[in-house]
């Protein structure tokens, strides 16, 4: 993985590019030292690490923007970061960039009830807004499994999902309203409490722009009343196969579950070692299906449920009789990174998305590549929506291993493409996917993005070296020959 | 104005036709049936790109929750397919023709998606931008290119989908869209709360909001409005009706009817029939009837105009031309309506709990009455207005200039010699 080349002249002006930022941000507010640098030298894919030139950290809108048009003016690349928990690299610094942190930007503005939102600076944690609103009954939907850890605006920035995300939408589809700084300092208001911004849909472009478009400084978002009940119920089934069927069925019965999860044996096995939730260690493939909503409804869908499960010949079913017992079903396959981490010195996450139809395919084919690279892998699986996270077992201490891990990613990215899916289903390209786009997108997909871009950041400095595999100028994306007169009258049926 | 309409059958030739239109610097009125063509700024172009030729659907896979199809698959065939499969586009999208004198049904998926429409069933599945996944089109350079995926779970790359919806042609001709579909409701059922008004009733479609009851549609209709009503169980109330919709499963349908009638204090429950026609009525804006003198279907097209089943909406009097669609913070709705009757003869209703005001007045100087109240939250569309005035008022709400400069840079970026539908949406954009 190749980042931009470092320009020497930057780094050189890097005592006046300090002083320019010591300017608008007072005090701790900018970081020189090299030991208070390095907490900042990777996000959550630790395999790429990148001091940053200088870190700053704002805390109000109007010094964001004099951070942005002041590294603009000094042709400075300007990186932003959340709480650093992206799995792709999105947050990895560059040597001859400013690392612009808004951990700074952590308060709850409103709360409005009425409206059903909640306006919050972007340094707030996903779960933070989830808190700030339980006491009236109501919780913010998208649930990463970082949300402890990882802030609302970079969810925006990355787009994110969580177990629940088939039924209640990514974040893109829980946001109202946004307040960013684009690159030249201007500050922009995209909709609000009401539904629709007006005009072009911006906000849908900013939402999963991985911090390449513009940097974030208040959101608004769709807080909804919690369901009133939700019970979930633990299937195994002898072939991932017949899971992957179950799953089919369930959608095509019309039942959208709050959650819906798959599991394969290896991650089955690690997971019950490690939190003992009680899964079956007999089966090929475990699902977990968490139905919520009204009593009546609840118990009238984990009926259904069963009986398709049945009908698919599953060999063990167990409802949760108990909130304690549901969360237990959970505790299992929310350790599941971590309890593969205890059979594995190291793991990589991969996170593609497939039509549901080629997972048996894909598995197989995976179980192939697993032997080529000689490495292990364990699958879980938001089954509902297509979104795999294999998980390639690896060392890092043993020479050469961990290219063997990412070769096999790649690999599985490109299975991913070919059956008719995407290289990421909701931890974005960042640095780690980057080189794949063109697997997935032709040159010309490609340019028409990066003139997106263009429109947001002519000058290529937020954030360059992530998304996009070649960097283009803006001047150069934008030519057009035309030549007048010289196409024929075009050879298409006309009135 | 003589206009020739380009009708190509694939996605090269709706590039060949962008590519010769950049060359003679001509712009397109991009189109689907035409069915909306009076949504937005009127168009002053010679040259027509007709995507009805584009038809098909490509992929419908039920158990995927994806369907993919050319854009001028006519939403006639795609909403019957997706019914057979008991599944359904969850935004529950606008059919608009009849507003304008058209027959029903005469839209297209692309158009649908083009024009970001989206019904009452927005305040729980979100809008049409909520469910587009992936594309192909034309850009304004004439090359074809595509963007977002094929599958429900996505995030390579930046949503261009998304900006598509409610762009209105003006970035990209669409040649294939692929959109999430979802499973119809098994049951539907409304509960009515009868002569609230409007303050009274935005407070208990909030209240219902903020149930953990899963509403999916939250109106309300005015006396005058109301009266207007096909369906004998809200017009035959005779004054305001306040309408919460409950759709889902059939056990769970019951047990939130007998529930949320407690909480509201309902008066009546609307049976699944007459719940599907009064939402229909909602979402289609039937109770402001069309002009009286309905346009032709296509402009340069190879069809004769049909005859428009006008009569079909009521009450559309010659009083009442303008239609203003407004959205609004939900919990504000009553007050801006309170102060536009203050301000303007005109006859107005509500859905999305408060947020959708839809306006009808016969005053053409209406804009700066209407857009005067929203205070910069919110936004107002002159939906439906003649012509001339079209061109006259900004038909989107004006942006702020910060804005207004990075939406012109965006369509710089995929269409820089403004070819596709230029001035739709703003003036010069």
């Amino acid at each position: 993985m190749r980042m931009p080349e470092p320009d020497a002249g930057v780094i050189a002006r890097r005592r006046e590019i300090v002083s320019a930022l010591r300017a608008i941000v007072p005090g701790e507010g900018v970081i020189v030292d090299e030991s208070e640098l390095r907490a900042y030298e990777c996000d959550g894919l630790t395999a790429y690490r990148q001091l940053p030139m200088v870190v700053v950290l704002p805390s109000t809108t109007e010094q964001v923007s004099q951070v942005l048009r002041t590294c603009k003016e000094m042709g400075v690349k300007v990186v932003p970061r959340g709480a650093g928990t992206s799995l792709s690299g999105g947050a990895l610094p560059l040597a001859d960039g400013v690392l612009l942190g808004m951990g700074k930007f952590n308060r709850i503005l409103d709360l409005d009830f009425a409206n059903r939102c909640a306006v919050v600076q972007p340094g707030v944690t996903n779960l933070g807004i989830s808190n700030a609103v339980a006491h009236e009954g109501f919780y913010y939907a998208p649930d990463p499994s970082s949300q402890i850890a990882c802030t609302i605006g970079g969810n925006i920035a990355e787009n994110s999902g969580g177990v629940h995300c088939l039924k209640y939408g990514l974040t893109t589809n829980n946001v109202l309203g946004l307040e960013m700084v684009l690159m030249d300092g201007t500050i922009l208001r995209l909709g609000g409490r009401h539904l629709d911004a007006g005009g072009y849909d911006l906000m849908g472009v900013i939402t999963g722009s991985e911090g390449l478009l513009g940097v974030v400084t208040e959101v608004t978002v769709r807080i909804l009343k919690k369901p009133a009940t939700a019970r979930a119920v633990l299937i195994g089934f002898p072939t991932s196969e017949q899971g992957g069927d179950c799953v089919a069925a369930i959608i095509a019965a019309g039942i959208i579950p709050g959650g819906m999860e798959m599991m394969d044996k290896p991650a089955i096995h690690a997971a019950e070692d490690f939190v003992h939730a009680g899964y079956p260690l007999d089966v090929e493939a475990l699902l977990i299906v968490e139905l919520d909503g009204p009593p009546a409804e609840v118990d009238h869908l984990i009926e259904r449920v069963e009986a398709i499960a049945h009908s698919k010949g599953c060999c063990y079913s167990r409802v949760s009789t108990s909130e304690e017992e549901r969360l237990a079903f959970w505790a299992g396959r929310k350790a599941a990174f971590p309890a593969v981490g205890r059979i594995s010195p190291d793991y990589y996450c991969m996170d593609g998305t497939i039509p549901r139809k080629a997972l048996p395919l894909v598995l197989q084919r995976m179980n192939e590549m697993s032997e080529k690279h000689g490495l292990r892998v364990a699958n879980v699986f938001h089954a509902g929506d297509g979104n795999l996270h294999p998980l390639i077992l690896y060392d890092a201490n043993k020479p050469g291993e961990l290219e063997k891990a990412e070769e096999f990613g790649n690999d599985i990215l490109r299975l991913c493409v070919e059956v008719g899916g995407v290289l990421t289903g909701e931890h974005g390209v960042g640095v780690e996917k980057r080189d794949l786009m063109t697997d997935q997108f032709a040159p010309v997909d490609l340019e028409q993005q990066q003139r997106l871009k263009c429109a947001f950041d002519p000058d290529g400095l937020l954030n360059p070296g992530k998304v996009f595999p070649t960097l283009h100028r803006c001047a150069e994306l934008g030519r057009l020959h035309v030549h007048k007169g010289e196409l024929r009258f075009p050879d298409i049926p006309r009135f | 104005m003589t206009v020739t309409t380009f009708k190509p059958e694939t996605a090269e030739q709706a590039a060949e036709a962008v590519r010769w239109a950049l060359s003679e610097g001509e712009p397109l009125d991009v189109a689907g049936t035409g069915s909306k063509r009076e949504l937005g700024r009127p168009m002053q172009t010679a040259y027509t790109l007709d995507l009805s030729g584009l038809n098909g659907v490509v992929a419908y896979e039920p158990e995927e929750l994806v369907l993919t199809a050319r854009a001028g698959t006519p939403m006639a065939v795609i909403l019957p397919m997706l019914a057979e499969k008991r599944q359904q586009l969850a935004f529950e999208p606008q059919d608009p023709g009849p507003l304008f004198g058209r027959p029903a049904g005469q839209g297209t998926l692309g158009g649908v998606l083009a024009c970001g429409l989206a019904g009452p069933r927005r305040i729980s599945a979100g809008s049409a931008r909520d469910h587009a996944l992936g594309m192909e089109g034309v850009n304004g350079r004439g090359e074809v290119y595509k963007a977002g995926g094929k599958v429900v779970k996505n995030v390579t790359g930046y949503d261009v989908p998304k900006l598509m919806a409610g762009s209105f042609g003006t970035l990209t001709a669409l040649t294939e869209v692929t959109v999430k579909v979802l499973p119809a409701p098994e049951d539907t059922r409304t509960l009515l709360l009868a002569g609230r008004d409007d303050a009274a009733a935005v407070e208990a479609l909030t209240r219902a909001m903020q149930s953990p009851h899963e509403v999916s549609g939250a109106a309300h209709l005015p006396a005058d409005v109301a009266a207007r009503s096909g369906v004998r169980g809200v017009s035959g109330i005779g004054g305001a009706v306040t309408l919460v919709r409950l759709e889902g499963f059939g056990p769970s349908v019951a047990a939130r009817v007998a529930a949320l009638k407690e909480e509201l204090g309902a008066d009546a429950v609307l049976d699944r029939e007459e719940s599907l026609a009064v939402w229909r009525e909602i979402r289609d804006v039937t109770f402001f009837g069309p002009l009286p003198n309905p346009p032709p279907l296509r402009r340069g097209g190879d069809e004769s105009p049909s005859p428009a089943s006008a009569g079909e909406g009521r009450g559309g009097g010659t009083g009442e031309h303008l239609l203003w669609k407004l959205s609004v913070p939900p919990a504000d709705g009553a007050r801006i309506a309170g102060a536009i009757r203050d301000r303007l003869d005109a006859a107005l209703y509500f859905d999305w709990a408060g947020g959708l005001l839809w306006v009808a007045t016969p005053s053409p100087d209406s804009a700066p009455a209407i857009r005067g109240l929203l205070n910069g939250s919110g936004h107002a569309t002159l939906v439906r207005a003649p012509d001339d005035l079209r061109a006259s008022v900004e038909v989107f709400q004006p942006l702020p200039e910060p804005l207004m400069a990075l939406t012109r840079r965006v369509k710089d970026g995929f269409d820089p010699r403004g070819i596709l539908s230029p001035g739709r949406m703003y003036a010069g954009v």
